[in-house]
């Protein structure tokens, strides 16, 4: 297949791109070696969107920020991802720390960020009452929100496939040969895909990427990420996301809020051999409760339900790599996308774009685009009433499969046919929360089972907890 | 808005006999949701034997109990929804459910809350390492092989020795697994003797004790453990770990009353039992409200579940509506976990008391008293925290009680 | 000869002392005749009740558990499930319908209703 576009790793800024192409008559195609979208560091982080205080002003990073919260927020409104303008906090706990408090500030002042101010511990307590007394002082930032990473990515590459982006799953790249026809994209099963352009947005393997398409010149450094989820118990505990001073590491631990109501507490900023060693660790986790503590001494840790690890592509100069190939035309990089790559996601799909075009390619846009995507779990929101009715219209509605989670059997099969389609039981779990609750599909996990083995037509041996080798089953009792 | 006299929550063992229960002490205006296809509970994937012999005096497997009671419930025309989910229940008792149809919206003069428990996670653990296919918590695994008929892995560890977790252990060894063994953190296996005997010692498959699994291996299925040795905190003793190849990981490692509803409702929770505070009738503090079987307390043995239920259903028939005043008060004294009811309304028709010892003994006497007053003992050769107890104070024992009465356990030579 | 046992038949576990000289069994520590029946098997020719489940053949994705009506040779349990996984039965089943008649000495009877 011929496409004008080819985007590798369908992450949340693939897919972002994939989006905002498919405003355009062109032909475009997203490539993702996993089974489904968002699987890398788009469906484990913070699900932050920053304030824009904290990068080096006149870097890419902050020229995005403070561009992308604004088109952020509209997009999630647009796709109707769950996303709240919560606001954060940067607390110290000493004067050092209060000085770099003022340091923040006045960043964000260069950086354009309007709104910040500097509060007392006392007065960030009324506000934010489970905050440590040790607290002396905060940076507030009220246009700092929350969202769900994950679903975002899913919305976009849905919105995009709605919009004529073709999506190429399980299409691990072996090769890339640049030729008379454009750029040859080869999968580890032999399947091949050509572009004439080929952006490179393949995350944690984006060095890699660019390696096989003649123009490695930079290497990433993955650091994991280990972060808890506690019960929706504890999700009072805080309104705002908290967030220690920064260092050199990352942003620190922080304790947030999550659009679900969950509470979240991590990351640890762990440097990691390769971009899959997503373990989490004893050291890891006692260093996230420790320092979590430190900015809310009541939360329970007891109450987790699920802890993970996510691994952040960064790179030497600490900046995003957005850029055309010096060697190769027509290749664009999107590399080192670490935090605050997803508050920029939008922003970088929109440079992305004009990158694109300064290398040629031609943007006509498309008589009519559809920019919006109806919300799978819209039917949770709705009054009793509107659910009864719409319960005689789609009767699969009325169906509960997951109970901690009350999702029904018509968000389930919804899941697993609106684009893109959900093939695994992590998939279904990413769309709809089916699984994620107290149980941990304890109860709902042979039930999906079942709904994927019939929609999808396979037999129930074939299904996955997340694409090929991840068989939940070995077969029927023989 | 439609009327009934009680809704049951929950069509298990408990909400069965509950339903039979207050049928039966007059009340025939019962209703029972069901959120499975069919009523029975988890019962129906307990297809292994032992269950009945207290209650019913003859050994049944989970699903022929379940269709003793199912055969009482059709009896007496008891009106059972099957597939609805109840959502919420409010302390007016008004519920709300919701099946193929739509939503159910009912009006209860007594509701009976009896919607089972829940399998600990591997999330609530925080084991460290991947997140692979192949980690089930044991009654995941049980329906899966019991009920669809599909083998879960061909070689497994056991983190855990609750029931399920023993009872998979010899069900996956009949269906042709291997199982590689069962890791227990405490020094002390939480289930049942018999089931140590018939389920891990006839397949030789050993059972470590004071030993966990502290770290989960592969990337997309499991392929294998490490299990370590704890010291008295249940912190892994360095230079014990061991790596066990394996593509199955069953956690057996506690149960949870699942009680979302009971909050929500704005009922009491006893945060030892993780089930409702109720009376000798398992009333809870919302009048009319009541609990039985697993959303209570956990049991290991489905008799007294049915009991319990029978209990709250003939309570809920004859609904008083004192829920204020409280007799007596229950407490645990040493070597008890918890004691069931909390409260006492009435000292005219005596009381039953159950209650979990902290840890297991030996030759022990339970000791029921009154402030300095011994109201009652019971010798028992040994207890354990697998198997809960019961007490039978009689009428004349609490005629004079002032309250609190405590029980305690002494250790006796 | 001297043997420990833990009596299996009911969830109360009786510790069992079985002593076993030429052919004959003396039991203690039984609370129940049962124990006492169970310790003299244990020691001459070990039973267990088996239960699994059968294909139902007519019914998609529906299995019907089932037991053996009388307990079979502790060393046959493997064989009783192997014999039961080349059978299926046809719904509608009743608790108690025998699925066959002789496997390894025991009638096999559904322990569950299959409408």
């Amino acid at each position: 297949m011929k496409f004008d576009v080819v985007i590798v790793g369908a992450g949340v800024t693939g897919a972002m791109l994939a989006r905002n192409l498919s405003r355009y008559q062109l032909s475009v195609c997203l490539l993702e070696k996993e089974n489904d979208v968002a699987m890398g560091a788009s469906k484990a982080n913070s699900g932050i969107v920053h304030g824009g205080y904290d990068p080096e002003p006149g870097t890419m990073k902050a020229l995005l920020n403070t561009r992308g919260v604004a088109l952020l927020y509209r997009a999630a409104e647009e796709l109707n991802v769950p996303c709240i303008r919560n606001g954060s906090m940067v607390c110290a706990f000493s004067q050092a720390e209060e000085a770099h408090l003022e340091a923040l500030l006045r960043r964000g002042a260069e950086n354009n960020i309007s709104g910040l101010s500097i509060l007392s511990g006392d007065e960030a307590r009324k506000i934010e009452p489970h905050l440590s007394g040790e607290v002396t002082k905060v940076l507030h930032v009220p246009n700092a929100g929350i969202i769900s990473p994950y679903e975002l990515t899913i919305a976009a590459v849905g919105n995009a496939m709605d919009n004529g982006v073709s999506l190429c799953r399980n299409f691990a790249v072996s090769a890339i040969a640049k030729t008379e026809e454009g750029f040859v994209v080869t999968a580890e099963s032999g399947e091949t895909v050509t572009g004439s352009y080929l952006v490179n947005c393949a995350g944690g393997n984006a060095d890699k990427i660019a390696a096989l398409a003649g123009d490695g010149f930079f290497t990433l450094i993955p650091r994991a990420g280990e972060y808890m989820l506690l019960d929706k118990a504890e999700g009072y505990k805080a309104k705002h996301t908290l967030f220690q001073c920064p260092s050199e590491k990352g942003k620190g631990i922080l304790v947030s809020p999550t659009v679900h109501g969950n509470l979240l507490i991590g990351p640890t900023a762990i440097p990691v051999e390769t971009e899959n060693s997503r373990d989490t660790t004893p050291e890891g986790l006692a260093e996230v409760v420790e320092l979590s503590l430190r900015t809310v001494p009541s939360v329970d840790t007891r109450q987790v339900i699920t802890s993970f690890t996510g691994v952040r592509a960064s790179e030497k100069s600490g900046d995003f790599i957005l850029q055309e190939s010096k060697t190769v035309p027509g290749l664009i990089h999107a590399a080192a996308i670490d935090s605050p790559g997803l508050t920029c996601c939008v922003a970088i799909a929109e440079c992305l774009t004009a990158l694109l075009a300064q290398a040629g390619l031609s943007l006509q846009e498309k008589e009519s685009w559809d920019g919006t995507r109806e919300d799978i779990c819209a039917f949770r929101e709705m009054k009793d009433s509107e659910k009864d009715a719409y319960i005689k219209e789609n009767p699969a509605y009325g169906k509960i499969v997951c109970r901690c989670e009350t999702v029904s059997e018509g968000e389930i099969l919804r899941a697993i046919h609106q684009n893109p389609g959900a093939r695994d039981i992590d998939g279904v779990k990413r769309r709809t929360r089916s699984g994620m609750g107290r149980c941990q599909g304890g109860f709902c996990g042979p039930y999906i089972m079942q709904l994927l083995s019939r929609e999808l037509g396979i037999p129930m041996e074939q299904v996955t907890k997340s694409g090929e080798g991840s068989q939940m089953l070995i077969g029927e009792l023989n | 808005m439609t009327n009934h006299d009680i809704v049951v929550v929950g069509g298990g063992p408990a909400g069965m006999a509950a339903a039979v229960a207050a049928y039966d002490a007059g009340c025939t205006d019962v209703v029972i949701l069901e959120r499975e296809p069919s009523i029975g509970g988890i019962l129906m994937q307990c297809i292994h034997n032992g269950f009945g012999l207290h209650k019913l005096g003859q050994e049944l497997t989970g699903p022929e109990y379940a269709a003793v009671y199912a055969k009482e419930v059709a009896k007496r025309g008891i009106k059972v929804y099957t597939e609805t989910t109840v959502t919420k229940v409010t302390e007016e008792k008004e519920i709300t459910a919701q099946n193929r149809e739509g939503i159910l919206k009912i009006k209860a003069k007594a509701v009976i809350l009896a919607m089972g428990c829940r399998e600990r996670s591997r999330g609530a653990l925080n084991i460290c390492g991947s997140r692979p296919a192949g980690v089930y918590s044991a009654g995941t695994a049980q329906k899966l092989v019991n009920c669809f008929g599909y083998q879960v892995g061909k070689k497994a560890v056991i983190l855990g020795s609750g029931d399920i977790g023993l009872i998979m252990a010899r069900r996956m060894s009949l269906e042709g697994a291997k199982v590689e063994a069962v890791c227990e953190v405490m020094p002390y296996s939480g289930g049942l003797t018999r089931n140590i005997v018939q389920c891990l010692e006839d397949f030789g498959i050993p059972l470590y004790l004071s030993t966990t699994v502290v770290r989960i291996h592969g990337e997309k299925r499991l392929e294998g453990v490490t299990i370590a040795q704890v010291d008295e905190k249940r912190q892994p003793v360095e230079g014990t770990q061991r790596y066990i190849p394996c593509d199955t990981l069953l956690l057996s490692v506690g149960l949870i009353p699942e009680n979302e509803l009971t909050r929500l409702a704005g009922i009491p929770i006893d945060p030892i039992t993780n089930g409702a505070i109720v009376d000798e009738n398992c009333q809870t503090a919302v009048p009319g409200i009541f609990a039985c079987g697993n959303v209570l307390q956990v049991h290991d043995l489905v008799d007294y579940v049915s009991e319990e239920a029978e209990r709250a259903g003939r309570a809920a028939a004859c609904l008083t509506t004192d829920t204020q005043s409280i007799a007596l008060e229950t407490k645990a004294g040493y070597g008890v976990r918890y004691v069931i009811p909390q409260v006492i309304r009435s000292r005219e028709a005596g009381a039953e008391l159950f209650l979990r010892v902290t840890a297991p003994f030996g030759k022990v006497r339970f000791v029921v008293t009154d402030g300095e007053k011994v109201l009652h003992t019971a010798k028992r050769l040994k207890a354990a925290p697998g198997e809960m107890e019961k007490l039978t104070l009689k009428p004349e024992m609490l005629k004079a009680a002032t309250g609190p009465i405590t029980v305690s356990l002494e250790v006796m030579a | 000869m001297k043997r420990q046992l833990t009596c299996i038949i009911c969830p109360r576990g009786c510790a069992l002392e079985a002593t076993v000289q030429d052919g004959q069994v003396t039991v203690t520590g039984n609370a129940c005749q049962r124990g006492a029946e169970y310790a003299v098997s244990e020691c001459l020719h070990p039973v267990r009740t088996v239960t699994t489940i059968v294909k139902v053949a007519n019914r998609e994705n529906t299995m019907v558990s089932v037991k053996t009506e009388t307990p079979v040779p502790k060393e046959s349990m493997a064989e009783v499930v192997a014999a039961l996984r080349k059978l299926s039965v046809a719904a509608p089943v009743a608790v108690g319908d025998v699925i066959a008649e002789n496997v390894c000495g025991s009638r096999i009877v559904a322990t569950k209703d299959i409408t």
